[in-house]
């Protein structure tokens, strides 16, 4: 079992280099990158289940004990976050091939897309399994360099000036990371999480709080959470549709992750409850509000991702093994749900040649397939039951209810209204694109859907639709599929977040993974 | 744990200089201030491994007192290599930038100098086949009459029409 740790980062690496080397033979690239991304998704389930019966699998890298060497720690949290992620990144790599092939890789450069697509995600496995905080550091930097470099594909001006955004904004978080890390360094004496968690406990409480705030700092402006996430409805949206959708449910979501094991395994005698569930409070409400301003149904999603990133660190906040579990089932809800929505609207895009709900029309009536895939996303990210959306968010009201404090009542109150509102935006969309009919689309006007922004890059004009492949739609339908999975199967997994939680809310259980003879 | 005040005093002036510079407009000067920013949390990195002597992984040797603790230097030369590569990138991009600031909508296409040029304007701009002839042959015969030294050779008095100055001179 041990050699499949390394393999989940090790395979899609590998499969980089030969999809570089491979740059002139499309199919054979195609191959490479389906095939590592399949492979990790088996040796994650494989894991899962060992993991899931056995207990956490620590790795040290190259013999070194742990606190000398570097360790991967693959727990249940862990887990389902690489095997979610890569059915994900499998879902999304697949509707890339269609608009690929369909496109004549105008969109995406395919000699550059595989390799750099496979960096990302080892960068995004890396992040999850690292049990060594620098580590952790050099698995974002993998994955964000990837990132700039996809955000950026065929150097367009639009993408080029929301690249640099982006780029900067990254960069700073990165630099903030990094010197946390080595304040952590100083105080502490290791990099290893496992120790960190221990020797923190003997500092001064005030070092410890600020050691905490300059490492949640940097994860929250990755995570987009508010006020740090005004960059992200910039930047995203301008990508091609595979990216954006890999970027809106994954790369944020690493970000969540991190802030998960901040809080629980790294520093868990520092009390910051409180702001956190200020900051999610804000981050529900100014991000759902963002995107009911919205017309372009990208920009619109983006905000509603920044708002959801809310309710996970509400999740957080609460504390309990219960918020936890919720929360993890609600990071694996988001993330498919959210790519779903964005590939969906992709599909969208090319059957009605633009992604603003004003000049959008008849969609329903022009393709009835692509409009399920969407209803279908669009219910399950606006919390209607009996949707995976729903049962997260019930889970976390529960947990909410059970802290009973006045604050989390608003919190929950917020998360009701913030999932309404979502809603709204939503059958907004439906209504006007889905619903309305192509021929009203010229002299519609409404003062509400007047006062929507449009995206900032869009010149009013409706590219004629384009052919949709049968593989961007089957890629889509797969997504939707999980999206249901996760609902029908609800109460398995969210036994699994349970467990998850239980051993993730512990943090002397995640210590003595990693030091089983106890720290010498 | 001691530190050298050099070296901090050093990494605070590098960390305000380029925080400083990172705010301009200038895409270039952010480059320079996340370089400086950068190269300010390597320092703080070296300065965090204390000093020599604290934490040597083998001991029991003659030079313990000389062996500084190897971890920090070794999570330097990683953000290094790391800030090294997105240096490189984000020059890339500051180019890719500056290229399409100068060239507008046209993007990467180098325009074509002659898009607008019809051709009957480009016929008038040439001398016919059989002036050319003409020219050869009066050459031709003043050469042939050396010894008349008074016949001065017949020079066509218009300078060749000049070229239309480029689009990307203009541009800059």
């Amino acid at each position: 079992m041990n050699a499949i740790v390394p393999l989940v980062v090790l395979l899609p690496l590998a499969g980089a280099a030969v999809a570089l080397v491979l740059g002139r033979f499309r199919r054979a690239q195609i191959a490479v990158s389906t095939l590592s991304l399949t492979a990790v998704t088996v040796l994650a389930i494989i894991l899962l289940a060992h993991v899931d019966t056995h207990g956490t699998v620590v790795v040290e890298i190259g013999g070194w004990d742990a606190p000398f060497g570097i360790v991967l720690v693959a727990d249940r949290l862990a887990v389902i976050m690489v095997l979610i992620s890569a059915l994900m990144l499998l879902g999304v790599l697949i509707f890339a091939v269609g608009q690929g092939i369909a496109d004549g890789d105008r969109e995406t450069p395919v000699s550059i897309f595989h390799p750099t697509y496979l960096i990302l995600a080892a960068g995004v496995f890396d992040a999850f399994v690292a049990g060594d905080l620098f580590n952790m550091y050099v698995a974002f930097e993998m994955l964000l360099a990837a990132s700039y470099v996809l955000l950026t594909l065929a150097g367009t001006g639009a993408r080029i000036r929301a690249g640099v955004t982006y780029i900067i904004i990254s960069l700073t978080s990165s630099i903030i990371f990094l010197a946390a890390i080595a304040f952590i360094y100083a105080a502490t004496g290791t990099v290893t999480m496992a120790l960190i968690a221990e020797r923190v406990r003997d500092l001064p409480a005030d070092v410890q709080l600020i050691l905490c705030i300059a490492l949640l700092t940097a994860f929250c402006v990755k995570a987009a959470v508010f006020p740090m996430s005004f960059w992200l409805p910039d930047s995203y949206p301008t990508a091609p549709a595979p990216v954006t959708a890999v970027f809106a449910g994954l790369l944020t979501k690493v970000g969540v992750y991190a802030i998960i094991r901040t809080d629980t395994v790294l520093f868990t005698d520092v009390d910051i409850d409180i702001p956190l569930m200020v900051i999610a409070f804000l981050t529900l409400i100014v991000g759902v509000l963002g995107a009911l301003a919205q017309a372009d149904i990208k920009r619109l999603l983006s905000f509603t991702l920044v708002s959801h990133i809310g309710y996970m660190i509400f999740g957080i906040s609460i504390g309990s093994t219960a918020a936890l579990a919720a929360t993890i089932f609600y990071i694996v809800h988001h993330i498919t749900v959210q790519t779903t929505l964005f590939l969906a609207t992709g599909l969208v895009e090319r059957v009605g040649g633009t992604t603003s709900i004003n000049r959008l029309g008849g969609i329903l009536r022009a393709s009835p397939l692509v409009s399920v895939l969407f209803f279908i996303g669009a219910m399950n990210l606006g919390g209607i039951p009996p949707f995976s959306g729903f049962l997260g968010k019930v889970g976390l009201f529960q947990a909410g209810v059970e802290l009973g404090t006045p604050l989390s009542y608003v919190l929950i109150g917020a998360g009701a209204l913030t999932s309404l509102l979502t809603l709204y935006a939503l059958v907004r969309v439906w209504n006007m694109a889905f619903w309305r009919s192509s021929a009203d689309v010229a002299g519609y006007s409404s003062p509400l859907l007047d006062s929507l922004a449009e995206g900032p890059e869009d010149e009013g004009e409706t590219v004629g639709s384009k052919r949709v492949p049968a593989l961007m739609v089957a890629a889509t339908t797969g997504m939707v599929a999980l999206t249901i999975g996760l609902t029908v199967f609800a109460g398995p997994l969210f036994e699994l977040a349970s467990r998850a939680a239980a051993n993730t809310g512990n943090e002397s259980t995640y210590v003595e993974s990693v030091f089983p003879g106890g720290i010498q | 744990m001691t530190a050298s005040l050099t070296l901090i005093i050093l990494m605070a002036v590098m960390y305000a200089v380029g925080i400083t510079v990172m705010l301009e407009r200038s895409l270039t000067r952010v480059l320079i201030g996340f370089m400086l920013v950068g190269n300010a949390t390597n320092l703080l990195i070296l300065i965090v491994g204390g000093e020599n002597g604290s934490a040597p992984i083998v001991t029991g040797t003659a030079s313990d007192a000389a062996m500084a603790d190897p971890v920090p230097q070794v999570l330097m030369l990683t953000a290094i290599v790391i800030n090294f590569g997105i240096t490189a990138f984000v020059l890339a991009l500051i180019y890719r930038s500056w290229w399409l600031a100068q060239l507008g909508d046209q993007g990467d296409v180098v325009p074509d100098q002659h898009v607008d040029d019809t051709e009957a304007a480009t016929d008038a701009t040439f001398d016919a086949v059989d002036l050319d002839d003409a020219a050869v042959q009066e050459v031709l015969d003043a050469s042939n009459e050396r010894s008349d030294a008074a016949a001065p050779i017949e020079v066509d008095p218009t300078p060749p029409v000049d070229s239309e100055p480029k689009p990307e001179e203009e541009a800059r």
